[in-house]
């Protein structure tokens, strides 16, 4: 039986590793509340977005946490172009159609990143790379500890936008009723691709969270495609602090299920969680019962 | 009844193929080809006339290929009943995975990522217990004999291969033809209306996904012979459950002849990319997401549905200029 | 009307969805045989008790018996096998299915041959007037062929009992004087029929007895041609004011006509 002196940093790294799960699935969560649609290609975006913010190091010089200017700008852009171009049109009347479709777009993106950069894994050289941060005794890595804080910040920045802004208050109007947002002269397709956008643009910003203590390859999204599913599910579908604590406990999770039983056996705990969730409760933790 | 006249018509052919073709890396395409007509049927049975979308049909396939390759090398025992074992855990995984996810109505999107999770779960467990290697992998040895389900010449593979995809297309006909894939129809088109003509969804789907982990579990055991070696990735990871469900999609989901199609259409484009840019790193793989984009965009019912499209429409302009 | 074992025998039923009490302690007895109609409102409940009656819902409180047996609570699938089926208001065809294999589904409730429940399924659609259409998408027919279609699947199964819900709506005045006899005749060869209806003129010409529904409650039952000059009836159609008009002009005319 490990003691508090392992358990306590195992914790806290679980709840700085769970804020960067919860910034992905906030993403996801947001657009699946919107746009009722399972993006598969979450984890392909991410890896997109952490070679971006590698080679704006390499290249460029650019420190990661400066790149939150660029990145997410751009994978916003991306996003939208995503919906609007490809994946809005994909329907044809069947959610199995977008998943299909974005199943094929994470496919693409994998295997061009495959092609284009190789499948070494990557790591950026930042001078607080290793620095540490003690908390309640325990000491942290300096980036996962930024990496936590900026993934609240976000999902603050991220609850701003839709309860201040008119952009928000069309997004809310549209996940309600589709219909009737229309009517009030709402650009249905618009708003549905600034969703994407932003559910995309939070992947850049966890991408440029998450590099300063984490690698990239292009099998990188993997790990956290269904681990973002899980935790959206976790936490009810579309929504926003579900998506949070659901990221957090899934950290907390997988650290401490490493610890007891190694890493591949916590991953199995998350994975049992997402099927026991979805069978038994699909509604989520927090979600009401249909 | 034309329908099956040209199914053994078809499957006559396919049969005479090594007499015809020598090289032995000719020999492998059709091989190939044919393997992803067979994964590609076993989904169809549940994806397409079932309108079940599975992410993780590598979980019969690798429960087959593992059983195989398993009783073989930790016990000794015949691979021809490694087949038999192969196919019955398969069926076994497919039941219990049914009975979790139709048991409580999960449907389309939450279907399929559930049946994903399965799969990655097997994966995991895999590269954990010990009896299949974990992850360094199980080796079957080398040992050629029809009597140990190996061949010296690939066309016995292939002949192997040719029966057990005879099979999954006789599955797939007698659907199109019996009460039991009326029922299947009916739940997929609309699962309301089935019940109320007296159809039980859940029946119905259980008995469509054991039949198609079946046919993808028999695919697993084929492969295992075939290449005589198996590792987590290969058996339970996602280019198996890609593959299965592409060539249908390509091809036609819910037509008999689809899977066929899918896979020659599927086969001969990677060929042809290889002859042209050579084999580079996923690039293969870029070209079936490619692929899988645009037949869902442009052509949702594969294939098969623009070729009846076209005769279709030519039909009609016959008949306009008999009108006129 | 009082049969002395009815064929379905709804007691107390109830169904709350939400704050809406949908279905309010209905009880109602359908006798063997003839044509019974279920009128009401929009939104008065009818279609949620068919529903209730055939398993799409389960019951808060109440009971179903049908042909004696207790079927409360069991799968729709479950009373579709025992003779009970029912229509749906909003069609629901297997679209890219054709007509033929449409009515065939319904067909294999009790045959299992392929070639013979296709061959049923032809013999239902021409009694049905779609003997025209067997090869068509079932997904291209008209609203009016889409009812024809419902009523053909639920025939085919040789039920004992079918509920219509609502099968003339939308169709126009020559559409429906088309689709009555067909009733009838479904009736005739001994099949009982309970349909939903809007069309007062059909509820008059087709059945035997009505029972009216209003706010999930029954509030009247009778020959068609009594209920419908209940002055409660009139009310729930039309609502109050327009009720106790028309029970003035009706007092004005005797009036007048005692000057
Ligand atoms: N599944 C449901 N959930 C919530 N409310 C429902 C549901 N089904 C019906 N209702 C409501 O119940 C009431 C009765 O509906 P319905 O039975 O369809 O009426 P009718 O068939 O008499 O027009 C309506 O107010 C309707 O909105
Ligand atoms: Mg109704």
């Amino acid at each position: 039986m490990p003691d508090m002196a392992i358990i306590v940093p195992s914790v806290l790294n679980g709840l700085t590793t769970g804020a960067l799960y919860a910034l992905v699935a906030l993403g996801l969560t947001l657009i699946y509340g919107v746009l009722h649609i399972i993006n598969f290609a979450h984890g392909a975006l991410l890896m997109l977005g952490l070679y971006a913010v590698y080679y704006l190091n390499v290249q460029f010089g650019i420190d990661p946490y400066v790149a939150l200017l660029i990145v997410p700008p751009g994978m916003f852009a991306l996003g939208y172009a995503l919906q609007r171009g490809i994946i809005g049109r994909a329907s044809h009347g069947r959610d199995e159609n977008i998943l299909l479709v974005t199943l094929g777009l994470a496919i693409v993106i994998e295997n061009l990143s495959l092609f284009l950069f190789k499948s070494d894994t990557r790591i950026v050289d930042v001078p607080y790379g290793f620095q540490v941060v003690e908390i309640f005794g325990a000491f942290l890595p300096l980036p996962k500890v930024v990496a936590f804080a900026g993934a609240l910040i976000t999902a603050a920045l991220l609850w701003l936008i839709m309860s201040k802004t008119d952009l928000g208050r069309a997004i809310r109007a549209l996940a309600k009723e589709r219909k009737g947002a229309q009517l009030v002269g709402i650009d249905v397709e618009h708003v549905f691709a600034m969703s994407f956008g932003l559910g995309i643009a939070c992947l850049g910003v966890a991408a440029c969270l998450l590099l300063p203590s984490y690698y990239v390859n292009p099998q990188v999204g993997h790990g956290f495609v269904l681990i973002a599913f899980t935790i959206v599910v976790l936490g009810g579908m579309g929504s926003f602090v579900g998506a949070l604590l659901g990221g957090l406990i899934i950290g907390v999770v997988e650290a401490l299920g490493g610890l007891f039983f190694g890493e591949s056996l916590g991953q199995l705990g998350i994975f049992l969680i997402f099927i026991l969730v979805l069978v038994f409760r699909p509604t989520g933790l927090l979600g009401h019962k249909v | 009844m034309r329908q099956l006249a040209l199914l053994g018509l078809v499957f006559a052919a396919l049969f005479t193929l090594p007499f015809f073709v020598e090289s032995e890396s000719w020999r492998t395409t059709i091989i190939m080809t044919l393997y992803a007509a067979l994964l590609g049927q076993a989904w169809n049975i549940l994806g397409g006339y079932g309108g079940q979308f599975s992410f993780g049909h590598a979980a019969f396939f690798g429960t087959g290929a593992y059983t195989v390759a398993v009783l073989q090398v930790q016990l000794g025992l015949n691979p021809w009943l490694g087949l038999v074992a192969g196919g019955a855990l398969a069926v076994g995984v497919a039941a219990f995975i049914g009975f979790t996810t139709f048991r409580y109505g999960l449907r389309g999107s939450y279907f399929a990522l559930v049946t994903l999770a399965f799969a990655e779960v097997l994966r995991i467990l895999s590269n954990t217990v010990p009896f299949t290697g974990a992850g360094v992998g199980i080796l079957i040895p080398l040992d050629p004999g029809a009597a140990n389900l190996q061949f010296a010449s690939k066309a016995g593979f292939y002949w192997l291969l040719w029966a057990i995809t005879l099979g999954a297309f006789l599955t797939a006909w007698w659907i199109g033809h019996s009460r039991f894939g009326a029922r299947l129809m009916a739940v997929r088109d609309n699962e309301d209306a089935a019940r109320a003509l007296g159809v039980d969804p859940f029946r119905v789907k259980m008995r469509a996904i054991m039949l198609s982990g079946l046919f993808s579990g028999l695919a697993g055991v084929f492969y295992a012979q075939f290449f005589l070696y198996l590792d987590p990735g290969i058996a339970y990871g996602p280019a198996v459950s890609v593959e299965s469900l592409l060539v249908p999609i390509v091809g036609g989901m819910g037509t008999l002849f689809g899977p066929l199609l899918g896979a020659v259409a599927l086969h001969a484009v990677s060929e042809v990319t290889r002859e042209v840019i050579g084999d580079l790193p996923g690039i293969s793989l870029v070209i079936y997401g490619t692929i899988l984009v645009i037949m869902v965009l442009f052509a949702p019912r594969g294939l098969s549905g623009l070729v009846s499209r076209l005769t279709r429409s030519a039909r009609r302009k016959t008949e306009g200029d008999r009108h006129a | 009307m009082h049969d002395a074992s009815p064929i379905l025998d709804v007691a107390g039923i109830s169904k709350r969805f939400g704050g809406l009490q949908a279905s309010n302690n209905i009880s109602m007895r359908v006798p063997q045989g003839g044509i019974t109609s279920l009128i009401g409102p929009n939104g008065a409940g009818k279609t949620t008790l068919f529903a209730l009656i055939t398993g799409f819902h389960t019951p808060d409180a109440g009971s179903v018996r049908f042909r004696g047996e207790d079927i409360t609570g069991l799968a729709p699938q479950e009373i579709a096998e025992r003779g009970m089926i029912r229509t749906f208001q909003i069609v629901q065809p297997f679209a890219g299915q054709s007509v033929r294999e449409n009515i065939a589904v319904g067909a294999h409730l009790k045959i299992r041959s392929r070639a013979a429940a296709l061959e049923k399924a032809e013999d239902v659609a021409r009694k049905v007037g779609l003997g025209d259409r067997l090869d068509m998408d079932a997904a291209a027919l008209t609203v009016a062929g889409r009812k024809r279609l419902e009523v053909a699947r639920a025939l085919a199964t040789d039920p004992e009992l079918i509920l219509f819900d609502e099968v003339l709506a939308g169709l126009n005045p020559s559409e429906i004087r088309d689709v009555i006899p067909v009733i009838r005749a479904i009736r005739d060869e001994g099949v009982t029929i309970l349909l939903i209806e809007h069309v007062m003129q059909a509820v008059m010409s087709l059945s035997e007895h009505t029972w009216v529904l209003n706010q999930g409650q029954l509030i009247a039952e009778g020959a068609p041609q009594d209920v419908t000059r209940d002055p409660h009836v009139i009310e729930a159609y039309l609502g109050k004011g327009m009720a106790e008009r028309m029970a003035k002009q009706a007092a004005d005319a005797v009036g007048g006509a005692h000057e």
